[in-house]
């Protein structure tokens, strides 16, 4: 008999489609340097802004998207990897080195904490529960008044990366794209290995894979663990690219946004957190330009999306057969 | 021949609310038998298996398999002792093919999970294996089949083959031919039959023509307690059983099989 | 505030979020606009009539016609759809409702006066005034409770209202007119958003994005009483409302009595809003389905 080949439109199986990613990456690579052709860098920082809400929004799409886990307080997560980094340059910490893997590490035990108790419900009951943590850690921001409170703290500059390499916009700005690559194509790699495989047939089917034998709880644990992780990261570049951190960022508002972006780019697509994140953040841009009252126009879009592609923008791009 | 049981549930009990839905329910499974468990609707049969499989909670009671109490044991380590579970309302992975599935369920007990970078489906002896538990539940042609595209028969076949896959020691079976027409409940019948070499069953079954060609041991639950337990020849004799569940009409005899 | 108050607006709020989420199965983010608009048209509608009641009256029958409409044109649609979406989409209406009162009223608050009779305190016990127009914010929640109370269990529309919310399929199956049921279920709702927005409002401000902020605590009421439970509404409202309000009263005391002035200062108002978070997960450690579920 014929040795099985699987099947290659599993629902489970991801690539990334190189036909157009790796076009995609040259142009952004090239960005800064058209943008200093056309003598704007402007277009530079926004792009940084938008590469690091990929990185938010893919760190959500892990648990959101691949896992089934719906949860509403992921921003803060990228508020208190904000905060890390901002705590850390009060108290004379800057280097990048230190800084940045120690606000992963603050965000995934948080996430770690927050996990063991939310996991254990289900349905809207994990939604609210995830929210309400995130409510008290903006709240426990707002009352650092040492650290700004609720007007927040501005950053003295920016982390350093030592060797004599500054973190100007550019810099920040490939520093960024590379994490977000490097991201991208670690969570690509982890979907389609074990791990992944396990965790999305748990979105799939949670009650027979405990009856096959998985321990469903870690599993998700460890995916929710990572997610904020990553999302720490972001909230680090975050720190950078805005200089500035404040409890807003915490607030569930941002939270819903984040959701926003991953359902708008696609939920369950590797590279939906980028595309929803671009497609929220250039509306913002542009529609904002236009008219103050873009948001109306936002809202209306969003509904069409939902109406019409209820998979996000990415299923539109790409027609799966399920 | 006393051998150990290989299952023993003892005094089980699970109230909701005011009804026991398990009332001191004891029963035991011999390693290498095929041990059906009848009883009329609402007799608690699901709540018992539930229990026995660790999906419910007994409020009392002790539940032994293979030599250890599993009373208060999670799912998951069950299944790692070797106690499998299928389901009475298919419960499969329709968006995915079957082989897909069974390779989930080879992965569970296939060593951990928790692995972030190499390719699950490169790891080419435990597709094969799924592919020969396919072959093993008649589903070696289905195997790139979505599991929500088969038929029923072919969902019911592929209930048990994740059931399976883990190499139980004992398989517990929730109504296997449900909703099966006489060819494809003789097919499941032949197959369960032919499991008996590989594993210990214990099955929940409303089909008595298929209890009686099958099993070795009966065990009928009504209102939650077990008030018969034996050889089918004595079971099918017992007044008791005639009386709450059989009917004395309704007795399959031999001849008329 | 204090607590009864709040718990009782809230109550308004939780009962319409509850029964939507617990027949609809839907989960509405844009609940809160509805309470928004409510308070806008009210204020508008006083104003120009000169008149809080008739301001009040036609608010509420006007924002409850809005939410059928809405109801009826968008929000159906999503009835069958998964938590995400519908997210997703209730939150686009939060952002266009938002938006468009911002395009008729402006971005500044506005005020909502309550009626000059009310404007002053009223002499409950000898010696002791209480303003009027809070007492009529607890006469008007009590009311509504007690209607709601009687329109659930005594009339055939609240029998359906009950039997959708412990079992759709059922009620279906019994020949409940689902569309027209969902369609009054959520007027209803609205018009209760609409009566607690013309109470608060006087109190609060009118402003844009006062939804977001109540909407959220009418989420941790629902959860916590149960969702779809209108007896589990009134018990999470108040509940939370107490909570809320004697935290914010009696934890500054406490902090300075235990640590320092400046520690009462800065980690009281923190800690009072966190209470009720904590209220909400200590009951779901409990009752994971709240206090006092609908569904079987």
């Amino acid at each position: 008999m014929a040795r099985p080949e699987p099947s290659s439109v599993s629902l489970l199986q991801h690539k990334l489609n190189l036909r157009w990613t790796l076009p995609l990456l040259a142009a952004l690579c090239a960005l800064p340097w058209v943008a200093a052709a056309l003598g704007d860098s402007f277009y530079v920082t926004l792009a940084t802004r938008i590469l690091v809400f990929a990185l938010a929004a893919t760190s959500l799409n892990l648990i959101l998207g691949f896992g089934g886990m719906v949860s509403f307080g992921h921003a803060a997560f990228v508020g208190v990897g904000a905060y890390t980094v901002g705590i850390l340059m009060q108290h004379g910490i800057t280097s990048a080195w230190l800084a940045w893997p120690l606000a992963m590490a603050v965000s995934a035990l948080l996430a770690l904490l927050i996990g063991a108790i939310s996991l254990r419900t289900q349905g809207v009951y994990f939604i609210m529960i995830t929210l309400a943590f995130a409510q008290m850690l903006y709240y426990l921001a707002v009352s650092l008044k040492a650290y700004g409170g609720d007007d927040g703290l501005s950053l003295p500059g920016r982390s350093a990366l030592g060797g004599g390499v500054e973190l100007t916009d550019t810099t920040l700005y490939y520093v960024t794209l590379a994490l977000l690559v490097a991201t991208v194509v670690f969570i690509t790699r982890l979907l389609n290995a074990r791990f992944g495989q396990a965790l999305q047939a748990i979105r799939e089917n949670e009650v027979r894979m405990a009856a096959l034998g998985y321990a469903v709880l870690r599993y998700k644990l460890v995916a929710f663990a990572l997610a904020g992780a990553l999302a720490g990261l972001a909230g680090a570049l975050l720190a950078n690219q805005g200089g500035f951190v404040s409890p807003s960022l915490m607030q569930w508002s941002q939270s819903g946004m984040l959701m926003v972006m991953v359902i708008l780019g696609g939920v369950g697509h590797v590279l939906g957190g980028l595309v929803g994140a671009a497609a929220f953040l250039l509306m913002e841009e542009f529609l904002g330009h236009m008219t103050e009252h873009w948001q109306l126009g936002l809202g209306a879009l969003l509904l069409l999306v939902v109406l019409v592609a209820p998979q996000g923008l990415m299923s539109l791009l790409k027609r799966r057969a399920p | 021949m006393s051998t150990v049981p290989l299952l023993q549930v003892n005094d089980l009990v699970k109230r909701f609310g005011a009804l026991a839905a398990t009332d001191h329910a004891s029963l035991h499974v011999q390693p290498g038998q095929i041990h059906a468990l009848i009883g009329p609707n609402g007799a608690g049969k699901t709540t018992l298996i539930q229990q026995i499989s660790g999906a419910l909670q007994p409020d009392s009671g002790h539940i032994v398999f293979d030599g250890h109490d599993v009373t208060t044991q999670p799912i998951h380590r069950r299944v790692h002792r070797g106690l499998s579970r299928s389901y009475q309302i298919t419960n499969v992975f329709l968006r995915l093919s079957v082989l897909d599935n069974l390779a989930l369920a080879l992965q569970a007990v296939d060593g951990s999970s928790l692995r972030f970078w190499r390719a699950a489906h490169a790891e080419v002896q435990r597709m094969d294996r799924a592919a020969a538990v396919a072959r093993r539940v008649g589903l070696g042609q289905r195997l790139d089949a979505l599991a929500g595209a088969l038929s029923h028969a072919e969902q019911r076949q592929l209930e048990v083959g994740l059931a399976l896959a883990s190499g139980p020691k004992l398989l517990l079976l929730d109504e296997p031919l449900a909703g099966m027409g006489p060819d494809e409940s003789q097919r499941m019948v032949e197959l369960l039959h032919s499991l008996r070499a590989d594993t210990t069953l214990l099955l929940v079954e409303h089909d008595m023509d298929a209890v009686f060609q099958l099993a070795d041991a009966i065990s009928v639950l009504v209102f939650g307690k077990v008030i018969a337990s034996g050889a089918p020849a004595a079971i099918r004799e017992d007044a008791e059983v005639r009386r709450a569940y059989l009917g004395d009409d309704a007795v399959p005899s031999p001849q008329s099989a | 505030m204090n607590g009864l108050q709040l718990g009782l607006m809230l109550f308004l709020l939780a009962a319409g979020l509850t029964l939507v989420f617990g027949i609809m199965d839907m989960v509405n983010l844009a609940h809160g606009s509805l309470y928004m608009v409510g308070a806008y048209l009210i204020a508008t509608v006083s104003a120009a009539a000169d008149s809080f009641w008739v301001g009040l009256g036609v608010g509420v029958l006007a924002t409850a016609v809005l939410g059928m409409l809405l109801e009826v044109t968008v929000l159906r649609r999503l009835y069958s759809r998964d938590h995400v979406t519908q997210v997703l989409g209730t939150f686009a209406i939060l952002l266009m409702c938002n938006e468009g009162v911002r395009m008729v009223w402006g971005s500044q608050p506005i005020s909502l006066n309550p009626p000059a009779a009310l404007a002053g305190p009223v002499e409950l016990l000898p010696g002791f005034y209480y303003p009027a127009f809070r007492l009529l914010i607890i006469g008007v929640g009590l009311a509504t409770a007690l209607v709601l109370y009687l329109l659930v269990t005594r009339t055939r529309m609240g029998m359906q209202v009950r039997a959708g919310a412990s079992n759709r399929d059922m009620a279906l199956a019994m020949g409940t007119n689902v569309q027209r049921l969902f369609t009054a279920v959520f007027g209803l709702g609205a018009a209760l958003c609409a009566l607690a927005g013309g109470m608060l409002g006087p109190l609060l401000a009118v402003q844009v994005g006062m939804g977001e902020s109540i909407l959220i605590l009418a989420f941790v009421v629902i959860v916590i009483g149960g969702i779809g439970s209108i007896r589990g509404a009134l018990v999470g409202a108040l509940l939370v409302g107490l909570v809320d309000s004697g935290g914010r009263t009696l934890l500054p005391m406490l902090f300075e009595a235990l640590f320092s002035p400046q520690v009462a200062a800065d980690a009281a108002p923190a800690v009072a809003s966190i209470l009720i978070y904590v209220l909400m997960a200590t009951v779901l450690a409990f009752k994971p389905r709240g206090l006092f579920p609908a569904h079987g």
